[in-house]
């Protein structure tokens, strides 16, 4: 048996339009760690985890080498025993934390729900569980929370309600498709540590959307960076932060600004164009357009994968020492 | 919730004068009353007699003011032509009415409501443009002609049902089923573009996302939503049937308050005509009103507004 928790492998998803939006990427997060997957908007990342919940909407077609949850192969599962996973073994929350929760139904009854559906029993047990993990959250007044619908809260106590609501089965794997975006930068900063706290406590294993390296920075043990459906880095967060490779990669980071590092008045680095929209028979480098290195290899063909060292794996025809081969030749 | 109740009810109380006074201004637009009821070989004697009898000879905001009062405590009058009690008169013809139009009503919301839901779980197949097809079908085909199929098929040549009067349940069963054809259309689309919505929402994603029973999130989570403008819609056709079936009722022989106040226009029954349109209009407010009190009920965000 492996030791990661969800393993992914040659996950491909398709849209009826002829769309591909994930082009066979693989990924794996291992118990109780933090897998940031990260990428600009429109590069597949909420795709790759609806995808592996298996709740893509209609008229999206999802085949994969194989995805494992805790050794056992989900890909092949009918909704019927998918459904069994979700919201049990495996949770997720998402980036809308105003529209998620159902408008039409008390906090409490929407959390005792899960609960009794995965693991039967009372209500009054499964809201005396949502009482205690509302509190877990951060919330004060959990008993009086339980009876509020969702109008009458923030978007901060919302997202801690989903988060809550996750818990409520003691999942292994949280999936978190960019929880923080909507909110305050303040809120966003004690949800991210609250992701934390229940990290240690839990071991829970998260797989984080998020397009903000700065999170990513912050929360991750593992990174892969996402660009036009495929994995084009992925390694350790301390080694692909040390090392970045992939010219994406590298770009993303120089958007990035870092106090001390870029003097006032000196221009944010950005990436020309936008991330292009991939349809059948799409060959070659999905980079090219926007990419300052690119040479004629790139137009056509498959992109080499290569290591650039430990677990740090990258897809780009550069070699891995190419930083270093500009800045001497810049030197010289 | 009480300050909700309150407004709604206040209102309520506001249309219903309204139609009061319009009901009243209506009828003596159509003419001078007196004459009208005296008849033609009346001599000018007979008219001022009459005119006095009926408190016609008083000042329109007497007569008025009498109406609303009379009315409030349950007189509506009396009919020139039956020489009744209008109140017994409705009260007498309100069990078939009624009767129908709940028959009616519920045949439609049962089979609107399902085959609205199955359209929206499979929009844009085949089924789901069958459905609607047949909705529209529904929509265009004119009820009379409806009516009389039915008793053609079911009342002569299988003789399933009776093909006039409501002796027995059964002779409900083909007026209600014309008057249905007519509330599931609409009641149809809405179900259906409701559950659409519903279906494609973030609460539905989190609903699967927890792994609940297919039935959990059509039925309870997406068609709570979904039910709001199908409970509106459906008080204001309960308010058409109720009203609005004097096709029907004429076509099965039928004698309710539609066809009560279709008599009355015919022979200048001015208390009648009156008391038939206020009975109308209270029972579309207070349906409107029963509408409001269930969307509160099924959506916490009205209460608290």
């Amino acid at each position: 048996m492996s030791a990661a928790l969800l393993e992914v492998e040659g996950l491909r998803v398709g849209f009826g339009n002829g769309t591909q939006a994930v082009r066979g990427i693989s990924l794996s997060v291992a118990r109780g760690e933090t897998h940031c997957l990260v990428g600009e908007s429109g590069c597949g990342k909420s795709v790759t985890s609806l995808a592996v919940m298996n709740l893509l909407a209609r008229g999206a077609v999802r085949t994969a080498e194989g995805i494992r949850f805790e050794g056992r192969e989900i890909a092949g599962l009918s909704e019927r025993e998918m459904g069994k996973l979700r919201g049990d073994a495996m949770a997720m929350i998402f980036q809308e934390p105003m529209t998620s929760l159902n408008p039409a139904y008390t906090v409490g009854s929407q959390m005792a729900e899960v609960y009794v559906r995965h693991r039967g029993g009372s209500k009054a047990a499964a809201l005396d569980r949502a009482a205690h993990l509302l509190g877990r959250v951060g919330i004060t007044a959990p008993g009086m929370r339980l009876a509020q619908y969702p109008h009458q809260l923030s978007g901060g106590l919302r997202q801690r309600v989903m988060i809550a609501m996750a818990l409520m089965c003691d999942p292994k794997l949280l999936i978190a498709d960019e929880p923080t975006t909507a909110l305050d930068v303040t809120v966003q900063a004690q949800i991210l540590r609250l992701l934390q706290e229940l990290q240690h406590e839990l071991g829970l294993a998260i797989l984080l959307i998020t397009h903000d390296l700065g999170i990513v920075a912050r929360m991750a043990h593992r990174v892969s960076v996402m660009y036009a459906g495929r994995v084009v880095e992925s390694g350790p967060a301390a080694e692909l932060f040390g090392r970045p490779t992939h010219p994406y990669t590298h770009g993303l980071l120089a958007c990035v600004p870092v106090p001390g590092k870029i003097a006032r008045g000196e221009p944010l680095g950005s990436i020309p164009g936008t991330v292009p929209k991939i349809g059948p028979g799409y060959s070659g480098c999905a980079f090219r357009e926007r990419c300052s290195q690119a040479m004629p290899a790139c137009g056509a063909g498959d992109v080499p994968g290569r290591e650039a060292g430990p677990e740090h794996r990258y897809e780009c025809h550069l070699g891995a020492d190419w930083t270093a081969r500009l800045a001497a030749e810049a030197a010289a | 919730m009480l300050i909700f109740l309150a407004r709604r009810a206040l209102l309520a109380m506001l249309v219903t004068l309204t139609v009061l006074t319009v009901s009243f201004m209506l009828t003596r637009l159509t003419g001078d009353l007196a004459i009208a009821i005296a008849g033609p070989q009346a001599s000018q004697a007979d008219v001022e007699i009459i005119r006095k009898a009926y408190g016609l000879d008083r000042p329109l905001l007497v007569q008025f003011v009498n109406w609303v009062t009379d009315a409030a405590t349950g007189d509506l009058g009396r009919s020139f032509f039956y020489q009744e009690d209008v109140t017994k008169l409705i009260s007498a013809r309100l069990p078939v009415t009624l009767t129908l139009g709940l028959t009616g009503l519920s045949i439609a919301i049962l089979t609107a409501i399902p085959l609205g839901i199955i359209a929206a779980m499979r929009e844009g197949t085949l089924l789901d443009r069958g459905i609607m097809t047949i909705a529209v079908i529904g929509q265009a085909m004119p009820s009379f002609w409806l009516g009389l199929t039915l008793v053609i098929i079911f009342g002569l040549k299988l003789q399933w049902f009776p093909i006039s009067g409501v002796e027995t349940w059964q002779g409900f069963v083909l007026p209600g089923i014309v008057l249905a054809f007519s509330a599931i259309p609409a009641l149809m689309r809405l179900t259906r573009s409701g559950m659409v919505d519903a279906l494609a929402s973030d609460y539905i994603r989190t609903a699967r996302a927890k792994g609940l029973s297919r039935a959990a999130i059509v039925l309870k989570h997406a068609l709570r939503n979904a039910a709001m403008p199908v409970v509106a819609i459906s008080a204001v056709q309960l308010g058409f049937m109720l009203s609005g079936s004097i096709v029907i009722e004429t076509v099965f022989s039928l004698h309710g308050v539609g066809y009560l106040g279709w008599e009355a226009i015919g022979k200048n029954d001015f208390p009648v005509v009156q008391s038939v349109v206020l009975f109308l209009a209270t029972v579309f407010v207070v349906l409107t009103l029963l509408a409001d009190l269930m969307n509160a009920a099924l959506d916490p965000r009205l209460r608290t507004q």
